[in-house]
Parts: C-alpha cells; sequence; structure tokens
C-alpha cells in the first residue's frame, strides 16, 4: 500500500443543533474541510460517509447520494459505512484503502450524525440497537446498561472507583472548556459526578456521554500529492480494525474489548511504534469506565490502573499522556457516525499545532480509538507529522 | 419486537434451549447455526441448559429500556450458567441492594416486559437469587 496523509479537515459546531439540518451539517464540514486542505472540489475522486442510523434519527437512507449531491460532486463514487459509533472511524479507514490503494489520489471521509429530531427515549432506542436486539435488549439491557456491566466487573476485579471514573469526566469537560465546537464548555467537579442522576448503577448521567448532532470531514490524498499541496501533512502511518461478539455475555472478557486490543495491536505495528510513542490519543469515552478500559487496552498503563493513572492526572493536557484534548465523546459530544472523523480531525490540529489553549507540547505522534457498540467494532488509527 | 421475529426464538427462550458442537463438545447459548471453533467440521444439536448459574456481572437499572418502564430499578446481570455459557438477564424477586457479584442464582420463567404494541406479551427467563 502507497503512503497516504490527511491534507485537510473540518468540524462543525457539536450540539443539540436544532435549527440545522442534516444536509446543511454535512455540507459546513465538508466546506471547512475542502476549504483547510487548499484543493478544488473538482480534484476528488470519491468519498466515504460514516453515519450510523439516519433511517431511524431522520428517516432516511441512501444519504451517500444525497452527500455527493449537496457537495456538488456527483457522479464520484460515494459510499456510506456504518459500524455503529464505529461508523467514522471505518470510513476513515476505507479512505485510506482507497487512496493507499492507487484507485482515487484524493478521497473524503466524513461522518455525521443528526441525532435530535427524534425525541431523547427514541434516539436511546435508536442507539440501543448497535447491542443485541435478540438477546440483551429483549431482556431489559439498555446502551448504558451494557458498559455499566463491564464497570461493575472492573471495579469488582480491580478495584475501581466511582471518584476515578468521575475523573475521566471532569477531565474531558476541562479540556472542551478550550474547544469552541464541544458541545459542554463548562467545568465539572467530581462531586457533580457522584450526585448526579442515577441511570444504570454504577454510571450516573454526568458518566454518559450526550446525544448530539454534528458532521466532520477529512481530506485524504496520496503522500506524494500531499507533499505538493501542503506544507503540514499529516501521515496515517497505522490502520488497524478487530470484530468481536456483539453481545456482551459471549466474550471472552468484560474488563477489557478484545476488538480494541486487536485493531491496536496491527496499527501499532503497521505504524512502526509502540504505545510509549504515543503523545496524545483520543479515545472512545462514550461513557468514563469506557476510557479507563481503553487506555488500558492500549497500554499506555498497566491493566486495572486506568483509573489510578486518570485521578493522579496523567491523561491530563501537560500530563504523560494526554488523552482527549478535545473534550472526548463527553465533553466535545457525540453525535456517533461523525465521531470517529472527528478523533482524527483533532489529532491532525494537535500535530500541525494548531489546538491552541488545548496544544500538547511537541506532539509528533497520535492515536485515534473508535469503538463500535459495546465493542463488537474497534479501529484504530495512528497519525504522525509529514514534515 | 415484530411477533414473527419472537415467535421463531420460542423453544430457546422458552426452554433454555442452546446447541452442543458433537465435534468438540462445546455448550453454545445463545444458539447458533454454526459452531464457531469448529466451523464446517462442527455438527450443532439442541442442548437444554442447566437452570443454574452465578452472576458475574450486575448493574441496578434507572432509565429503562422501552417497555420497561414499569419495572425500574431493575437489576439487569451476566450470569454464568454452570453449563459453561454466560446470558444476559434481570434478576428477579430481589432488592436491587442485594445483589452481589458471584451470587449463586436459578433461572426462572418470567413476563419480561409491558405488553407490546401488537398487544403480545413476551416471555423469557429471569435469574433469581438461591439463598443460603
Ligand atoms: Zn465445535
Amino acid at each position: 500500500m502507497r503512503d497516504v496523509a490527511v491534507i485537510g479537515v473540518g468540524l462543525t459546531k457539536f450540539g443539540e443543533l436544532w435549527d440545522v439540518s442534516f444536509r446543511e451539517l454535512m455540507m459546513e464540514a465538508g466546506a471547512r474541510a475542502i476549504e483547510n486542505s487548499g484543493i478544488d472540489g473538482k480534484q476528488i475522486g470519491a468519498m466515504y460517509v460514516g453515519n450510523m442510523s439516519s433511517g431511524q434519527f431522520i428517516r432516511q437512507e441512501h444519504i451517500s447520494s444525497i452527500v455527493a449531491d449537496h457537495a456538488g460532486l456527483v457522479p464520484i463514487p460515494s459510499t456510506r459505512v456504518e459500524g455503529a459509533c464505529a461508523s467514522g472511524g471505518l470510513a476513515l479507514r476505507q479512505a485510506i484503502i482507497d487512496v493507499g490503494s492507487g484507485l482515487h489520489d484524493i478521497v473524503v471521509a466524513a461522518g455525521i450524525e443528526k441525532m435530535t429530531d427524534v425525541l431523547a427515549g427514541v434516539a436511546t432506542g435508536a442507539l440501543a440497537t448497535a447491542a443485541d436486539q435478540e438477546w440483551e435488549v429483549f431482556v431489559g439491557a439498555t446502551f448504558p446498561g451494557l458498559y455499566a456491566l463491564m464497570a461493575r466487573r472492573h471495579m469488582y476485579e480491580f478495584g475501581t472507583t466511582e471518584e476515578q471514573m468521575a475523573a475521566v469526566a471532569v477531565k474531558n469537560h476541562r479540556n472542551a472548556c478550550f474547544n469552541t465546537c464541544a458541545q459542554y464548555q463548562m467545568e465539572i467537579t467530581v462531586d457533580d459526578v457522584m450526585k448526579s442522576p442515577p441511570v444504570t448503577l454504577p454510571l450516573k448521567l454526568l458518566d454518559c456521554s450526550p446525544i448530539t448532532d454534528g458532521a466532520a470531514c477529512a481530506i485524504l490524498a496520496s503522500a506524494e500529492k500531499a507533499r505538493k499541496l501542503t506544507d503540514t501533512p499529516v501521515l496515517v502511518a497505522g490502520t488497524g480494525q478487530a470484530s468481536d461478539a456483539i453481545s456482551l455475555h459471549s466474550r471472552t472478557s468484560l474488563t477489557s474489548l478484545q476488538a480494541t486490543i486487536e485493531a491496536a495491536r496491527k496499527a501499532y505495528k503497521m505504524a512502526g511504534v509502540k504505545p510509549d510513542d504515543i503523545d496524545l490519543a483520543e479515545v472512545h469515552d462514550c461513557f468514563t469506565i469506557a476510557e479507563i478500559m481503553a487506555i488500558e487496552d492500549l497500554e499506555f498503563c498497566k491493566k486495572g490502573e486506568g483509573g489510578k493513572v486518570t485521578e493522579q492526572g496523567e491523561t491530563a493536557i501537560g500530563g504523560r499522556i494526554p488523552v482527549n484534548t478535545s473534550g472526548g465523546l463527553k465533553g466535545k459530544g457525540h453525535p456517533v457516525g461523525a465521531t470517529g472523523i472527528a478523533q482524527v480531525v483533532e489529532i491532525v490540529q494537535q500535530l500541525r499545532g494548531e489546538a491552541g489553549k488545548r496544544q500538547v507540547d511537541g506532539a509528533e505522534i497520535g492515536l485515534a480509538h473508535n469503538v463500535g457498540g459495546s465493542g463488537g467494532t474497534a479501529v484504530v488509527h495512528v497519525l504522525r507529522r509529514g514534515d | 419486537m415484530a411477533v414473527p421475529r419472537f415467535w421463531r426464538e420460542i423453544p430457546n427462550r422458552y426452554n433454555l434451549v442452546g446447541a452442543r458442537c458433537g465435534n468438540c463438545n462445546k455448550i453454545l447459548f445463545p444458539p447458533r447455526s454454526i459452531c464457531p471453533f469448529c466451523r464446517r467440521m462442527g455438527k450443532l444439536e439442541p442442548y437444554r441448559l442447566k437452570r443454574k448459574g452465578k452472576v458475574f456481572s450486575y448493574t441496578v437499572v434507572h432509565v429503562a429500556a422501552e417497555g420497561f418502564e414499569d419495572q425500574v430499578p431493575y437489576v439487569l446481570a451476566i450470569i454464568e450458567l454452570e453449563d459453561g455459557p454466560s446470558l444476559t438477564a434481570q434478576i428477579t424477586d430481589c432488592n436491587p441492594d442485594e445483589v452481589k457479584i458471584g451470587d449463586e442464582v436459578e433461572m426462572v420463567f418470567r413476563r419480561m416486559g409491558e405488553e407490546s404494541q401488537d398487544g403480545v406479551i413476551y416471555y423469557g427467563f429471569k435469574g433469581r437469587l438461591i439463598k443460603p
């Protein structure tokens, strides 16, 4: 496979955006990415759009055609990619494979979810379709409930505390304060999390990522082309993807996501780097326990110590390995199909030194980790400065 | 859940029937068409599971899944069955505060949720704590 680079990124405001439509959201992110890359739309060869469930959220399937049409990019091939909350990360990977194969020189990887056109209860039910309808949801499982089962077992096996989980939310909200695109630009305390209403114990409201509208876009090019187009290309050093059983009860562990471990192993190997080499990471913190498990599974710390290192500030900006500098899914918001692309937007901005008050000094190598459902799919990307 | 979709699974849901592979002897639940360990070499046959197990993890649900609103707070658990496989089920007839990891349970037949839009009441298994 030939080398691939990211040459432009764009993000919309994340939040409950009642005055903006699906189509407007996608075009806003796309236009920003094109402008950021400095290319002309005519140079684009293909596009991949990550989206979990436009059918349930806006009663519209076949959005690949809509996006190509509204972008003025017909007749280029446009493909929707779905893997629940990992849809964006998978779309990025398909775009990388497309450019890497030599099929096209410039390809768009986009992600979008418009979640607030339905009532909150309907949105929650739609998200639950990422779990096993026959053997989990049928007996009363909710999506947060599945992560709560992981949290309880993690507490049992490793002594992880609810306060340590709360520390994840506190850190990510603090980071989000410096991100103008974030849904929540407000600080919270451990006490706020502990006293927030119970959702599915041990998870409380402030342990959970919100329902969010948003879109994100990245423009990819062959590394050769990228060097002609920009002085600050960001190279895709590694990509890894893995699957696991959709239902928790069919997995070998409740305290690790095997799909994350396997996807990370592949991405690290392809990039030729070790976990120690990573300067910052965006990880899939759909619930606070998910970030604790992710930093363990990505080997940023020992298994079982994710809560402890978070509480000690090792994952804060300025810490040993800053995690979710963007605010993460918790603070920035989680428009599910857009999340995987939005993570890469943050990594690219950091590696270019454009992250403002969130900037990690001297960042050279970054990692993005995107999970579908409760861990049935995981995708990991390693990016590095290409100048 | 649509009626035919539920009806297809009735033997498995109402009798706790999984599958046993005649090639590797593994017991599988929920049932599958292919043994994931032997694939084409596997020989799956129906297997009625023993109705005993242990709580592997649990959560107390305060914000219910659709159709379960009248049951909050309820305990949702992963139960490791004596036969090997695990399943997700509610723990019934208990005070939510008394459930612990490692507790022994027996599987009992219960109504699952409210009457559905089709007017059908669904049944299935829940765990009940075995008190010493
Ligand atoms: Zn077998």
